[in-house]
């Protein structure tokens, strides 16, 4: 699929495509935003033009002239900048016409504070581009397009000249004259011909234009890798929080729970043969409790570093199981055909963990759904309820953390909650295949 | 015989399984070790944990659900670190469900009680840990709901496999009354009456895990 005239101009089924279509459209709709622009710069060019064949004559300039030209040049260079930030904006979304791809976004130019935006459209290079442009649209384009004009009106001459030509007087054609129908065919003919030509010329011509807009109003060139840069290393950083969880998650279930509970084994066979009166026993049952209620401890810090249930059962699995855990019924379907990658699986998981919290505790809800699909190019978490509704992010029930640990993973969280309900929390994890 | 990859608590076991008078013939660290030593001395119980070498996940679950397919008679006691109903599920249905038990690895603190488990799975029985039956309680859904919370508390503790003699002692009510809850739940669950403790408890397992989630 061809995205663009330059591309579709080299390919042979051009003049059966609609891009020759496209082009007119283009062309069209280039006429009025030149013909304003240009009406713009005679009224400083003309009066100039006059000035210097007059100088070049030998005839004396007169100081009004000359002042009112000073005066409209620096005023038109005053302007330009600010004329040419809505020009650009509706060229750029023209641009479409003949260019589906996308335009690298030029910085927001006029944002915030009035006096810095106005102060950037005279200092920056992407504003003085545009301006160049908008020049560049009413100085050289219409040259070009008069000069097709006038290729096109010739060329409809000849072909209909057989019609035209009348038997009383001769008619000239371009470098000849013919004075019957029959001599003129061959001319027509030849020119019919020479239409395809025609619309070749046109589309280059179009194309020719767009790829000028395309290089003067897309923003200085340098941006788009330094924000590659930017999220590749956030990307590094989310892995590298990933692999150290992973570490303590590690350590924690390997290391520390097992001693603990041989710690409380060793207690609670040494409670058997502590005599019940003895001065030890109090101590040592209060021990032995601790070391208990330690264990249970710890398990609830090792879920919340890496759910062990995730590693085990993988994600649909443990959806399942905190459904299960969950106070009111909660179905859960889940669609995943392939595997998934592991910082994904987490995210997903927290991102349900914390969700359906949010219905048992605040929704009223009677019901929940639990909804898993993945797609060739993300995995979509949504958790819908049929509780009362008006959840809102601003409140602070736990969705904004939820928002920044999904953007951390690159993804989106989307809620929708009107009063009545019901809520539909819907995550976008991107994981492509 | 004992199967439990960390060395530490593989120890305590072991002196916790003598001192209550039961016979260790093997303690190992991984599921492959785990089967051999099945082989090789015929053990009457095993206790195992499920997360194990070489792959770290449920291998010595899976080890013993194999093994109860090939020796019906052995007892299986498996220990979890957190409550898998799905492990739970897979383990009761392997065999007839009998002479196997699912304790989270907590239980193994309170010495006596964890001894007196072990007893009863050798002796025939089910033994389901109570978080894992609150588990499964609250997966299933509508003919519960219509259980009173008397008798909720009476099926969970009966899902643990309890004797009624048992339960009234727990809840300090007399045998008759725990008898006529029992009759209660059975006929509202459309679960076959028993007085054998353990067809009952097998049969309410079974509702417990059979409803889907």
């Amino acid at each position: 699929m061809t995205t663009n005239l330059p591309a579709a101009l080299r390919r042979p089924r051009y003049l059966i495509s609609w891009w020759p279509w496209r082009a007119l459209a283009y062309a069209g709709t280039t006429v009025p935003v030149a013909a304003v622009l240009t009406s713009g710069l005679l009224v400083v060019v003309a009066p100039a033009v006059a000035v210097v064949n007059a100088a070049r004559q030998g005839r004396p300039v007169e100081l009004p002239v000359v002042v009112f030209l000073t005066l409209a040049g620096l005023a038109l260079l005053a302007a330009a900048p600010l004329v040419s930030a809505p020009v650009a904006a509706f060229e750029r979304w023209r641009l479409g016409l003949v260019d589906a791809r996308p335009l690298p976004p030029a910085r927001r130019l006029i944002a915030g504070d009035l006096l810095a935006g106005l102060a950037a459209r005279y200092t920056s290079a992407a504003a003085w581009r545009e301006v160049a442009y908008a020049g560049w649209l009413g100085a050289v384009v219409p040259v070009a397009y008069w000069t097709f004009l006038v290729l096109v009106l010739l060329d409809l001459t000849l072909v209909a000249s057989p019609w035209l030509v009348t038997g009383s007087d001769d008619m000239i054609l371009v470098w000849t004259t013919v004075g019957t129908p029959r001599e003129a065919v061959p001319y027509a003919i030849g020119a019919a011909l020479f239409v395809p030509v025609l619309c070749y010329l046109a589309g280059l011509l179009a194309a020719g234009q767009a790829t000028v807009a395309r290089w003067l109003l897309s923003g200085p060139p340098a941006d788009p890798s330094a924000l590659r840069e930017v999220t590749r290393s956030r990307a590094r950083l989310v892995d590298a929080y990933e692999a150290e969880r992973r570490r303590i998650e590690r350590d924690v279930h390997d290391g520390a729970q097992p001693r603990l509970t041989s710690l409380s084994v060793q207690l609670g066979l040494a409670r058997l043969d502590v005599p019940d009166d003895s001065p030890a026993a109090g101590p040592l049952a209060m021990a032995h409790e601790q070391a208990k209620e330690l264990m249970v401890t710890l398990r609830r810090i090792a879920q919340g570093i890496r759910p062990q249930q995730l590693t085990e059962l993988g994600l649909a699995g443990a959806a399942r199981q905190l459904a299960g855990e969950t106070a009111i019924p909660v179905t859960v379907h889940a669609d995943l055909p392939r595997p998934l990658p592991e910082p994904v699986e987490t995210t997903a998981y927290y991102v349900l963990s914390e969700a359906l919290n949010n219905v048992a505790l605040h929704a009223d809800a009677t019901r929940a759904d639990v909804r898993l699909t993945q797609t060739d190019q993300r995995l979509v978490v949504e958790v819908e309820d049929d509780g009362r509704g008006g959840a809102d992010p601003v409140r602070g029930t736990g969705l904004t953390g939820l928002a920044d640990r999904v953007a951390a993973a690159d993804g989106r969280l989307l809620l929708s909650s009107p009063d009545g309900g019901p809520t539909l929390v819907r995550v976008e994890l991107p994981c492509p295949s | 015989m004992l199967a439990e990859d960390e060395v530490l608590l593989r120890e305590g076991l072991v002196a916790l399984l003598t001192r209550f008078g039961f016979e260790v013939v093997a303690a190992v660290g991984s599921a492959p070790a785990l089967r051999d030593a099945v082989g090789a001395y015929r053990p009457d119980l095993l206790v195992t944990d499920i997360r194990m070498p070489p792959d770290h996940r449920d291998d010595g679950l899976r080890a013993a659900v194999a093994l109860r397919a090939h020796h019906p008679t052995l007892a299986v006691v498996v220990l979890s670190q957190y409550v898998q109903s799905e492990y739970a599920s897979a383990l009761l249905d392997s065999g007839d469900g009998r002479r196997v038990g699912y304790l989270l690895k907590d239980r193994v603190a309170d010495v006596a009680e964890f001894a007196a488990t072990l007893r009863r799975v050798v002796g025939g029985g089910t033994a389901v840990d109570p978080d894992v039956v609150r588990h499964l309680l609250r997966r299933t859904r509508d003919p519960l709901a219509t259980l009173t919370a008397r008798e909720r508390t009476v099926l969970a503790l009966l899902a643990e496999g309890h004797s009624n003699a048992a339960i009234a002692a727990k809840l300090h009510v007399t045998e008759a009354a725990v008898g006529k809850h029992v009759g209660n739940i059975l006929a509202k669950l459309d679960l076959p009456p028993s007085d054998d403790t353990n067809r009952r408890v097998l049969a309410v397992l079974a509702y417990l895990r059979g409803t889907p989630t």
